[in-house]
């Protein structure tokens, strides 16, 4: 794509880099405080029981001890994401849930101290029977985990969309098929970890490694019954998020009542194992899925299940078992629909959002669904969905409109890139034993239209601020970046709209204070915040251009910015006299401008010295978007993204270990504001969705503990288990986003699982519908295959 | 009880009464507000506290303070010399090798052993090198890059 941008679409490093390359960066846990608290957290060793006391009087005695806070101090008002599920209190006050639910918490002067707290805090449990399997938490005389969740069902959605049976009458070819697979860890490096403290006009900041100020802002001033103008939620650098992070925590809330009650400044950083039993991270998905295709290969219907086990807490679970459906409207034409998910509660630590929210096992299996009526039509797997792809303007069986769409372009460019016909013609001939190659495609929304609260809110707004000095630029947002960039995409942005370089621009954001900004989730940040930036910088050049041509008389249209200098679109102009009032100001100075053009830093000068303050602002809401139905909000967007991949494989049929030798992808992001960051978006996605594949998984033992409750166990891919990556960029320009760009955070992640799992099928002719696919499971698949064989 | 014990870190001279029990990481982090070195575990399983001790990579949330007597500790902070960022940390800005930037300083950490080491590393020594080192955002492939451009521009 040519473009004229200077800055947009280039491989600019990201703003932060290099305090990150030099432990410069700060975050949270890097932050102290004089006379700063060290804070602790008592977790409940068992998966269901009830509380009978509380005695924490031992703790209290213990010196260097300030504060012990329960349930009696933090109330018992519930809280959640969703005010349609408010389901979870700061401290448990009659029951714990899961092995992890916080029970009370600790501030003392050392972290030794508050350690030894927790442990002489005496709890009397009266144990009650576990639920812990999700297919069977509906099940008639389960254990009951909440009152309001009858059958243990927190959340269930049936939806219908065409005419299923219809289209079962036009299919040729109909399979259903199953998948499972279990709960993750999202795996972030950074523990999560919160510093708050509190001024003499009970101000509460909290700094906290969080994804969403803004609705932990909220969740903060509502569960503490603070007021909401006197919370004040500052995300410093942040080490990952990947969804847990986007939802208050019972960690933020009670670092923030301990410096409530004691005046002090108190930290609190989770370990490891407090980051595993924390969670809301991806659910444990139960998929069943019937589909239907015609003579030609067009798809006539899908029927669709699913039960996600979500732990003992809506947390997020109510978009997430939407999404599990939802986003499967794209990115084929599908005229008919129906689906069922149920979310259900259990005694294990709450599932949420992590990256691909609800989407991705879906996603898996209806691409190796599409994988197998290939086979049944002896049709190639990417012929297949040529042929089913939407094209821009197209609108899906829910009624999601898609306004850009690269998604035949994404699957011809990893088609051709990872030479798959020549590849996919070896197949059973010449190619090494266990070599295999997959496809997959994926689709996803590219920021939620609806915030989690019903407001109509501007979902974003942006404050861009000229140094009254001049020079400077300043862009103010409550935008979190969390190690994905939106910083620098702010600062590109600004500086393209400006004229300016990007070392002229700081961006200082991730700050309730500052603007309202729903947070980093949903692959939202780019398109909205990004418009909101882009408007507040136009904002400022206006006045800037108006003030400077009020000066020497020429119409604002005439003037515009470019390479930090005021242009003249017109006849050439004389800035001598701004010239000579700019040098006055400063006499003495070095590094004064002396080319015949007017700098930036003159013409911000002047436009303050004539209208004062410089300050442009700029703001996005969506237009209103989506069907009637019940949940039509989940799902509906203002643009979407799609991605292709091909996976290649190496399986050894003796142990069943598989080795990704390659992975290509490609996904359209409507245009890449940074194209390194774009590639690495998806480099991510990549590699967790190889993980999710192969090898990662919660194990729980029959009490509800997690097994393997650190990183050592909990294997996540390293430099050695991941092959070469290639990250094709697809530019679709989206009309409803900021030059044409949006989404890549999540939707990378969609094709990643089936592509490798279809690869696997390709290598050795065995279906695993079972995830993490280890060893273990292949070889067992092989000997049922050799016997079956026999 | 504590002991008095002296180390270099970055190059400076260092004498501090510690517990026994005391980690090198608390030590850097807190007693020395070297926050640059992170603990993401506290176990050994991710290697964000990479520090260079004598030269040899070492996990700093497993190493007593007190192994440390008489020892030359390196950390992130310590690698631009004169406020000029390494070849390593160079390339790892440019290429995009930083997302969240977490990992960095103790990658940054293990390969600037491994190109001291062996200054013309191969892609599998690269992710044979970084293999102790979790990341969670670069799936691996902008680091691996950044490492053999680095390696390529000292020798140019």
């Amino acid at each position: 794509m040519s473009n004229d941008y200077r800055i947009l679409n280039t491989r600019a490093p990201r703003v932060d880099a290099v305090d990150k390359a030099t432990g410069r960066a700060q975050y949270t846990d890097d932050l102290s405080r004089p006379n700063m608290l060290y804070g602790a957290i008592l977790h409940s060793p068992l998966a269901h029981a009830r509380i009978l006391d509380i005695d924490t009087s031992r703790a209290e005695r213990l010196p260097g001890v300030v504060a012990v806070v329960t349930w009696r101090d933090a109330g018992t008002e519930p809280y959640g994401v969703s005010p349609a599920r408010y389901d979870e209190t700061i401290f448990c006050h009659d029951r714990v849930r899961y092995v992890g639910d916080e029970i009370a918490a600790v501030a003392a002067t050392d972290p030794d101290t508050a350690h030894e707290a927790v442990r002489r805090i005496k709890v009397d449990f009266e144990p009650l029977p576990l639920v812990l399997d999700g297919r069977h938490a509906m099940d008639d005389g389960q254990p009951q985990l909440h009152e309001q969740y009858e059958n243990n069902i927190c959340a269930q959605v049936h939806w219908r969309f065409g005419d299923v049976e219809q289209g079962r009458r036009e299919a040729s070819v109909i399979r259903t098929d199953t998948i499972s697979s279990k709960m993750q860890d999202a795996a972030f490096m950074e523990p999560q970890a919160v510093l708050a403290e509190v001024d003499a006009q009970r101000n509460l900041t909290m700094f906290s490694s969080t994804q969403a100020p803004h609705y932990v802002q909220r969740t903060l001033a509502m569960a503490l019954n603070h007021p909401l103008h006197k919370v004040r939620v500052v995300k410093p650098a942040m080490g990952g998020g990947f969804g847990p992070k986007a939802s208050c925590s019972t960690a933020e809330l009670a670092t923030c009542l301990l410096a409530l009650k004691t005046g002090r400044p108190v930290k609190f950083t989770f370990d490891r194992e407090q980051v595993f039993l924390h969670s809301r991270a991806r659910h444990q998905f139960l998929h069943t899925m019937t589909t239907g295709v015609r003579d030609d290969g067009t798809l006539a219907f899908l029927e669709h299940e699913c039960i996600l086990d979500g732990g003992a807490y809506a947390s997020f679970g109510i978009a997430t078992v939407y999404y599990a459906g939802s986003l499967l409207g794209g990115p084929y034409r599908l005229k008919n629909m129906n689906y069922d998910g149920y979310r259900v509660v259990t005694n294990k630590p709450a599932c949420g959002a992590q990256r691909g929210h609800g989407a991705v096992i879906a996603r898996a299996l209806f691409e190796i669904q599409l994988d197998r009526i290939a086979e049944e039509l002896e049709m190639d797997p990417i012929e297949l969905r040529l042929k089913n792809v939407m094209d821009a303007g197209e609108t899906t069986c829910n009624e999601l409109f898609v306004s850009s769409f690269g998604m035949r372009e994404a699957l011809e460019a990893v088609r051709d890139s990872a030479a798959w016909k020549k590849k996919r013609a070896l197949a059973g001939q010449t190619r090494a034993e266990g070599k295999g190659i997959g496809a997959a495609c994926g689709f996803f929304v590219s920021g939620a239209a609806y915030p989690i609260y019903r407001s109509k809110t501007y979902h974003c707004t942006v404050v861009t601020k000229v140094d009254e000095v001049g020079g400077g630029v300043v862009v103010q947002s409550g935008a979190a970046d969390i190690g994905q960039g939106s910083d620098t995409m702010l600062a590109m942005i600004t500086a393209e709209e400006l004229g300016v370089s990007l070392d002229d621009v700081r961006v200082q954001a991730g700050d309730s204070s500052l603007s309202v900004d729903l947070g980093s989730y949903s692959s939202r940040t780019t398109l909205m915040t990004g418009a909101a930036a882009r408007d507040a910088a136009r904002d400022v050049k206006r006045r800037i251009l108006s003030a400077v041509a009020g000066r020497i008389d020429v119409p604002p249209e005439t003037l515009d910015l470019k390479d930090g200098c005021v242009i003249s679109l017109a006849d050439p102009i004389d800035f001598s006299a701004l010239r000579d009032e700019y040098l006055k100001e400063h006499v003495g100075f070095s590094d004064l401008p002396d080319s015949p053009k007017l700098s930036f830093r003159e013409a911000s000068r002047i436009a303050f010295l004539e209208i004062g303050a410089v300050v442009g602002t700029g703001e996005y809401r969506p237009p209103k978007l989506g069907g009637s139905f019940k949940g039509a909000a989940v799902g509906t967007s203002p643009a979407f993204g799609c991605s292709a991949q091909v996976a290649e494989v190496s399986v050894d049929l003796e142990t069943g270990e598989v080795t990704v030798d390659r992975i290509t992808g490609a996904h359209d992001c409507g245009f890449a504001i940074n194209r390194t960051q774009v590639e690495g978006q998806m480099h991510g996605s990549m590699m967790m969705g190889m993980g999710e594949a192969l090898m990662e998984q919660v194990i729980y033992d029959e009490h509800g503990r997690i097994l393997n409750r650190n990183l050592a166990e909990y294997k996540i891919p390293t430099s050695l288990d991941m092959p070469q990556l290639d990250a094709l960029i697809v530019e679709s320009n989206e009309p409803h986003g900021p030059y044409g760009a949006k989404e890549v955070g999540e939707g990378a992640i969609m094709p990643v699982i089936p592509s490798i799992l279809n690869a696997i099928h390709d290598a050795t002719g065995v279906r695993i519908n079972e995830l993490p696919v280890t060893p273990e499971r292949i070889v067992r698949a092989l000997r049922r295959k050799s016997v079956c064989a026999k | 009880m504590k002991r008095i014990i002296s180390l270099a870190v970055n190059g400076v001279e260092h004498e501090l009464a510690v517990e026994p029990r005391r980690t090198l990481l608390e030590l850097l982090r807190e007693d020395l507000s070297l926050t640059g070195t992170k603990k993401g575990c506290g176990i050994g399983d991710c290697g964000g506290c990479t520090v260079l001790l004598d030269g040899v990579p070492a996990f700093s949330c497993l190493t007593l303070a007190v192994q440390a007597e008489g020892c030359s500790v390196e950390t992130v902070e310590g690698l631009a010399g004169n406020g000029r960022l390494s070849s390593l940390q160079r390339a790892f800005v440019e290429d995009g090798a930083i997302q969240c930037g977490f990992c960095t300083p103790g990658m940054l950490m293990t390969a600037t052993e491994l190109l001291r080491a062996n200054p013309h590393p191969d892609e599998r020594e690269i992710r044979l090198a970084i293999s102790g080192n979790l990341c969670r955002c670069t799936g691996y492939q902008k680091i691996v890059e950044a490492i053999r451009h680095a390696a390529e521009a000292d020798h140019e």
